[in-house]
């Protein structure tokens, strides 16, 4: 277990340099740089402002220089701000992680009760009106459900702060806009997997031996039957960070995806590839703990590859 | 009168069976012809997507604009219909560049197998796990184009990974199947086998696939718009629409409703017929 660990981590650091390269590299091919401005610099604050960024040096020394950097877990100094990209990802990547782990957590509970709910009542009204909910879910963009969100609960109900982050309940809206069509998703996943996990044979044994039908679908079936949703947590997390950029826009959240917006329109490349990195390393974090728990919740997988 | 038997009529006889799916797919037929003939017929009458109404700047939903007006008083239905042609255009063009990306690469690693095989879906693996979405956000800003034609390559080259998949999946379980083996016995070279026989068995997943791949693509393009990297203006598209009516939510809310309302149907709508597509076409999956 250790050494497949390990292993995956090795694999990972790989990954990661080489996004840090293609990124350093197609970055350096780009026409216009974050310096390049319709007016000239004096030629001396020119020169000066280059050697602060060692953009004087040939490309390949500024490679190792960033590349070494990188390793120290130095992220290099913003171009446009008085920042290093270290301090940016400090200060507001906590903002971007409450919403995006109260958006997960929303969408897998939400969606998976959802799902479960669906699939043990079948072909009733309750499953369609579950799926009726899944589909509102993923048809409506959180661009269109975000500023409604704000007109109904912020402008009109007066029950969230509008545009303003510093309380808990500031969150809430943002995660649940942000969440929902996650939710439908793993609403339909689940409605699928349970489907299939309840037509099981070792089902059929938990209702031959007389387990209640509550009991087989939420202790016996729920296990096998939301391995679909957990799969799916790797690539929803992956595509809840370019979610993450349009709901701190639209409530006003200083969060890491309004700074990787900022940094892609003002060609901050330093900030650009170290938040690009940077959203990588946590992804593939997160992968790995997403296949430990798979092991853990199927133990076929765990017993063939040993204990852990 | 019997019509004769043929799996793919069979299909469409499931398909118009369900009703949700038959109704989405009149609503889609009817929303696709809307935005190819509408801003033409509205041309006519001296109303198109760049005309100023300057007496009625964000006027909600009247007679004469039954969606309202934006801002600068321009009609929002001839805006919607027309960003509905750009939605059209892109969910087909960048659904084909995944479809032949994602079916090549499965093809070929179901196909050839082994080491090629275990390389080729490793890369996908890992390619999963990228905010794949933000790398086409750093490819269009430092390639610095404004092209719609790069933009819709670009989102259909990073929508390609679950297609790969379904495809590699299908491959390996018909690989061996008897009636390829009789094409090879008959001395079809492997190039033959792969597509005549194998490929036009794998059609059903891909088409369905497909159909859920669209509506992706055009979340894509609102999510591009939104942040400033995908269609320009004046150019109508529902990304932009959407985007320039969530800033005047609080005053005029019309603004955001029309678009917002097109997309979501449309998008169910295609949702509704992947899942009759799907129930029509694989009959033992149906439940």
């Amino acid at each position: 277990m250790i050494r497949r660990v390990l292993g995956r981590m090795v694999g990972a650091v790989a990954v990661l340099a080489a996004v840090a390269t293609i990124a350093f590299w197609l970055l350096h091919a780009a026409p216009g740089g974050p310096f390049s401005s319709e007016r000239r610099l004096q030629p001396a604050v020119e020169r000066n402002i280059e050697e602060r960024y060692h953009l004087r040096d040939p490309l390949w020394r500024q490679y190792t220089t960033y590349m070494s950097g990188l390793a120290r877990l130095d992220f290099g100094h913003s171009m446009k701000r008085p920042d290093t990209v270290g301090a940016i990802i400090r200060r507001h990547f906590p903002h971007s992680l409450i919403i995006g782990l109260l958006a997960i957590g929303f969408a897998a509970l939400f969606g998976t009760a959802l799902g479960v709910i669906a699939a043990a009542r079948r072909n009733t009204w309750v499953d369609h009106g579950a799926m009726l909910i899944a589909l509102f879910g993923v048809a409506v963009p959180s661009l269109v459900l975000g500023p409604l969100a704000i007109r109904l609960f912020a402008l009109k109900l007066g029950w969230i702060p509008p545009a303003r982050a510093d309380s808990f309940v500031g969150y809430l809206a943002p995660a649940a806009v942000l969440g929902l069509i996650y939710a439908g998703t793993i609403a339909r996943l689940a409605r699928a997997g349970m489907l299939e996990t309840l037509g099981a044979d070792y089902v059929r044994t938990a209702r031959a031996k007389g387990v209640s039908e509550r009991g087989v679908v939420w202790r016996h079936a729920l296990r096998l039957g939301v391995m679909p949703v957990v799969s799916y947590l790797g690539p929803a997390t992956a595509g809840l960070i370019s979610g993450s950029f349009v709901v701190e826009k639209i409530f006003q959240i200083p969060g890491l995806g309004f700074y990787f917006v900022d940094s892609v329109t003002s060609r901050d490349y330093p900030v650009l590839t170290g938040l690009l990195v940077f959203y990588v390393a946590f992804l593939v974090a997160l992968n790995l703990l997403v296949d430990l728990a798979y092991g853990w919740l199927d133990p076929r997988i765990r017993d063939q590859r040993g204990a852990p | 009168m019997t019509a004769p038997r043929s799996p793919t009529r069979d299909a469409w006889r499931r398909l118009r069976a369900n009703r949700m799916a038959t109704a989405a797919l009149v609503l889609l037929t009817l929303m696709v012809i809307a935005c190819v003939v509408g801003p033409t017929i509205c041309g006519w009458c001296g109303l198109d997507a760049t005309t100023l109404d300057l007496d009625l700047l964000a006027s909600p939903p009247s007679a004469a604009h039954p969606l309202g007006t934006d801002s600068l008083g321009r009609d929002l239905l001839v805006r919607v219909l027309e960003g509905g042609q750009v939605a059209i255009v892109v969910g087909v063009t960048a659904t084909l560049v995944a479809l032949v990306i994602g079916v090549a690469w499965g093809a070929t690693a179901g196909f050839v197998g082994g080491r090629t095989d275990a390389v080729m879906m490793r890369i996908v693996d890992v390619m999963y796990g990228f905010p794949t979405v933000v790398f086409v956000v750093v490819i269009r800003a430092v390639l610095d184009a404004h092209s719609m034609v790069s933009l819709f390559a670009l989102i259909g080259a990073v929508s390609w990974l679950t297609m790969a998949r379904i495809v590699r999946g299908q491959v390996l379980t018909l690989r061996h199947r008897e009636f390829v083996e009789a094409a090879r016995a008959l001395g079809a070279g492997p190039t033959r086998v792969l597509v005549r026989h194998i490929l036009p068995n794998t059609l059903g997943p891909v088409v369905v696939y497909a159909t859920t791949l669209v509506p992706q693509t055009i979340l894509v393009e609102t999510f591009l718009s939104f942040i400033g990297l995908g269609v320009q203006a004046p150019a109508a598209s529902w990304g932009t629409l959407v985007t320039e009516g969530s800033t005047q939510v609080a005053v005029s809310p019309w603004v955001l409703a029309g678009p917002g309302l097109a997309m979501g149907l449309t998008i169910a709508a295609l949702n509704f017929v992947g899942d009759g597509l799907r129930d029509a076409l694989d009959p033992q999956a149906s439940r």
